[in-house]
């Protein structure tokens, strides 16, 4: 359990994070979700206490970070796996940190072995590829056996391969009962693997809902219908408040503000024959991009020429 | 792949733990500072300088002690001859110190160090400590072996001195003390200005170019810069002779202490209050 009470973090005159609150529950995946520059990073750091917040706070299991007695027993987190000295063997790195906290030697071995890392562990950190870094930040963010898992991008830079181990690698620490945030900017990815969302943008909370409730909020709902009647229809909708639009051919139209048993109740009503009704339900990335569209920090400007 | 049990029970059945403690954040230190090969090379640089140098000054001074003057034969020291190369050796343990802290900043390990340990001050302290003790152990045994060598090599051929001298063994167990005050030093500046480069070079400016610059002071000024001067302060402790405009040993090295301890108490307070 993560809860933030109105979270401010202002660099000079640049507001990171805005008057956020939050709570993250046990078991599930809470993606942690907004633009680049969001402010996820900033967030995730105040949680851990690397930045003090400059208004507001954040607990874990309903302490400061800094009070925990263990913190690694209790927290596991991974905000960058290129932390880390590069000199350091695999081994010598999660055995120091498993001796800060108390975790015995063996476990160390034990997390190896759940990321896959056994055969290099004797490897300085410098040594390995993009894809067996970020393991050996999972690894450390496991040793302790926490209830609570923090990550920032932890897909950012895998394979194939690797995005769907660490996938099931979260929806198994979830369905565990652990609490799990872990924060994208890949919508598509958070689809596959969040079942609750937090969306930011600029700093702002602008949505906490199911990864279902965030999709069908979207503005972008509509109902897809291919008639020979499609001018009819058409002007029945819009009659009865909703708005149609021209779609792809010439007898189909893309209905918004009806759902499709309305739509279908209402052709029938007035004897219109429907060849196609489909709804179509904005993809997590376009509601996304629907819903973030007034805070992405970056924006590209349009080429001009 | 394997998809592995994370682990043997689940989160509401976890085996009750303890709180970590402070040995533990030293146990941790103690492997950090082991597995780097940086430890390694520093510490056989200060050895190998420390007795090799002093080894090859007290050949050379002990041959030339025949042709001295009367004034250079007055003020022959072979307990400060034997010790010359500790003074060189003092460098790699300001470097090593620096790097043990700051090299975290350079890497971005100290914000893997600070999420494993979060009450701040432990870190540095582990820190201190675990490097103080090495340089200490080194430091004792570098500097006596380049006092017993040393001592050899001028016996014969100059006046030698025995442990057993007055002062002896407060100077020669002294050049390990003012190494191990030294390496506290260089960790806190480490913590402090967290840029190694940056570290590094303050730590060679102590050290070297503000004494030396003092030198080019007139008298008035020069004489108590160099008697509070922290370094050399605490040096006086090595020395078997007490020379002018220069503190008693103890209160000199009462002085470096205080230096280390305000430089300390800056980083640890800058520590707990900047960002990571």
């Amino acid at each position: 359990m993560i809860e933030a009470h109105g979270l401010v973090k202002r660099y000079g005159s640049t507001m990171a994070v805005n008057d956020l609150s939050f709570s993250i529950r046990p078991g599930m995946v809470t993606g942690f979700l907004g633009p680049n520059g969001a402010g996820k990073t900033t967030t995730m750091r105040m949680i851990l206490c690397l930045d003090a917040p400059t208004q507001g706070s954040v607990t874990v299991a309903g302490r400061s970070y800094r009070d925990l007695p263990a913190p690694m027993r209790e927290v596991g987190a991974l905000l960058d796996a290129t932390a880390l000295h590069g000199g350091r063997r695999a081994y010598d790195h999660l055995l120091c940190l498993a001796r800060s906290n108390g975790i015995p030697r063996s476990r160390v071995d034990e997390v190896l072995r759940i990321v896959g890392l056994e055969s290099v562990a004797r490897r300085r950190a410098k040594g390995l590829s993009l894809g067996m870094g970020q393991r050996l930040g999972i690894a450390s963010a496991l040793l302790g056996d926490p209830a609570v898992l923090i990550f920032d991008e932890p897909v950012n830079g895998l394979d194939p391969d690797g995005i769907h181990w660490v996938r099931t690698l979260l929806r198994g620490l979830a369905a565990e009962g652990r609490t799990v945030l872990v924060s994208s900017h890949l919508m598509s990815e958070m689809a596959l693997t969040a079942d609750h969302l937090l969306v930011i943008g600029k700093g702002r909370l602008i949505a906490d809902t199911s990864v279902d409730e965030f999709v069908r909020s979207s503005s972008r709902q509509s109902v897809h219908v291919r008639s020979p009647q499609a001018a009819e229809l058409a002007a029945r909708c819009r009659d009865a408040g909703a708005t149609a639009q021209a779609g792809t051919g010439p007898d189909v139209i893309e209905i918004t503000g009806m759902d499709s048993a309305e739509v279908g109740r209402l052709a029938a009503a007035h004897g219109i024959v429907l060849f196609e009704l489909i709804p179509v339900r904005a993809s997590l990335e376009e509601a996304f991009m629907e819903l973030t569209r007034d805070s992405v920090e970056y924006q590209a400007a349009g080429v001009t020429r | 792949m394997t998809d592995a049990v994370i682990a043997r029970t689940g989160p509401d059945h976890r085996a009750a733990f303890r709180a970590a403690t402070f040995g533990d954040v030293l146990r941790s230190e103690w492997v950090k500072l082991r597995s780097v090969r940086s430890t390694f090379w520093a510490l056989t640089v200060t050895v190998v300088l420390g007795i090799g140098l002093g080894a090859v000054i007290s050949a050379a001074a002990a041959h030339g002690y025949a042709k001295m003057s009367v004034s250079g034969k007055l003020s022959w020291d072979p307990t400060g001859v034997s010790q010359a190369g500790v003074a060189i050796a003092s460098l790699a343990i300001a470097v090593l110190g620096v790097l043990c802290i700051s090299s975290e900043y350079s890497s971005g390990m100290i914000r893997t160090s600070l999420i494993a340990v979060p009450k701040r001050g432990r870190v540095l302290a582990a820190k201190s400590l675990v490097f103080a003790g090495v340089t200490f152990v080194v430091g004792e045994v570098t500097c006596f072996a380049a006092f017993l060598l040393g001592q050899a090599l001028i016996s014969g051929h100059a006046p030698h001195a025995a442990l057993g001298d007055p002062g002896v063994v407060r100077a020669v167990a002294g050049g390990g003390l003012y190494l191990t005050a030294l390496a506290v030093l260089s960790v806190a500046a480490g913590a402090l200005l967290r840029h190694p480069a940056a570290a590094i070079a303050s730590m060679i400016a102590v050290l070297l170019v503000l004494p030396g610059i003092a030198q080019a002071l007139p008298d008035s000024w020069r004489n108590p810069v160099t008697e509070f001067w922290p370094t050399q302060a605490g040096s006086q402790l090595t020395n078997v002779h007490h020379a002018a405009h220069t503190l008693q040993p103890w209160p000199g090295f009462g002085v470096m202490c205080l230096f280390v301890a305000i430089v300390y108490a800056i980083a640890w307070t800058l520590l707990n209050r900047r960002d990571a």
